[in-house]
């Protein structure tokens, strides 16, 4: 049987016998673009999605992200599904804070983008008020694969992200936007 | 099922502090004074005849076009060996929103008059921790009032004509 390795996800580099020479940068890219470990923040019907994404028939695990972490001290992908009310916005920050750099955050659904159809006292419009979001996924609640098109976008990110980059001055403006210490 | 007797009795010993009895569906509202309402609830609950021992929910009302009788409360009270539920009702004007606790009958009414304070803003006299319980504490005001809007108000990216507004 002929096995068909697809090898178009190689970094650039200069390739020789038993040897393959690239930037720094694109290992660890590779390496932790393949082994995300995501935290599902999950608080309504988008967490059932996401659930179903995870599940045998989506299967997260094809991402390296079978390992679901429930703490955030050991996350890189924080995954924000559903509804967040103004009295969790803060809730939800800390756990944002407790991740270690570098780390990653999906919106995932109306709700945490926007708000959704809660236009009210008591909801946040949009997670991107305390706390930075990579991707959005828009849906109500979005399918799972929409979610995993968000996950490769991520990967896309992860992959290509320059090693520096949170140690620059741009990035921590960006945090100080936001008053995340 | 409430009968005519039941709440003939009940009528004679709220006495004075009943103001009018009204049905609503299956339910039998008593209408009480403010002035009465604690008197008239721990009679109901301690009574060994009435026996309305539990205190099921209880509400705020608002009703700005009532003019001196804004707000409201409600107490739906359940004789559980009978299966007899009344609704027990009091009304007030704007700028008087002290109401009587009734913590020291009921227990559970704690949590129910906080949330009654965090939506409405009644002052529940002899509370023990009158906080809010389920908005956030930095909220400055009572959000069900039907004076706010029920869209949020702090919101700024939404522009009018978007709306239809």
């Amino acid at each position: 049987m002929a096995v068909n390795i697809d090898s178009k996800n190689q970094p650039e580099g200069y390739e020789g016998q038993g040897f393959f020479a690239t930037r720094l940068d694109s290992v660890v890219g590779l390496a932790r673009k393949n082994s995300l470990w995501p935290l599902p923040f999950a608080t309504s019907c988008c967490g059932i999605e996401f659930m179903a994404t995870m599940g045998s028939n989506y299967d997260l695990a094809r991402f390296g992200m079978e390992r679901i972490s429930f703490s955030p001290r050991q996350a890189d992908l924080l995954i924000v599904a559903g509804t967040i009310s103004k009295k969790l916005a803060p809730i939800l920050r800390q756990v944002y804070e407790q991740m270690a750099e570098p780390k990653w955050v999906i919106s995932m659904g109306a709700c945490a983008s926007s708000g959704g159809i809660f236009d009210t006292y008591s909801v946040l419009q949009g997670i991107d008020r305390v706390i930075p979001v990579d991707v959005y996924v828009p849906g109500c609640p979005p399918r799972p694969e929409q979610l995993i098109d968000a996950i490769m976008k991520i990967q896309e990110m992860v992959s290509t992200e320059r090693r520096d980059r949170r140690d620059g001055e741009v990035y921590q403006k960006m945090l100080d936007g936001y008053g995340i210490e | 099922m409430i009968t005519n007797e039941i709440k003939n009795l009940i009528a004679s010993k709220l006495g004075d502090a009943l103001v009018t009895v009204e049905q609503h569906y299956d339910f039998h509202v008593y209408i009480v004074k403010k002035a009465n309402l604690h008197a008239a609830l721990k009679m109901l609950k301690e009574d060994a005849e009435l026996d309305f021992h539990f205190l099921t929910t209880m509400c705020g009302i608002h009703s700005p076009e009532n003019e001196g009788a804004e707000f409201g409360l409600m107490y739906q009270l359940h004789n559980m060996p009978n299966n007899i539920r009344i609704r027990i009702r009091t009304f007030m004007s704007k700028n008087d929103l002290d109401v009587p606790t009734v913590t020291d009958l009921w227990a559970s009414s704690n949590w129910q008059e906080r949330q009654e304070y965090d939506f409405y803003g009644f002052n529940f006299v002899g509370h023990p921790m009158l906080t809010r319980i389920l908005n956030m504490d930095e909220m400055n005001y009572h959000p069900m009032r039907r004076e706010y809007a029920l869209e949020d108000a702090w919101r700024d990216d939404k522009e009018d004509k978007s709306f239809g507004r």
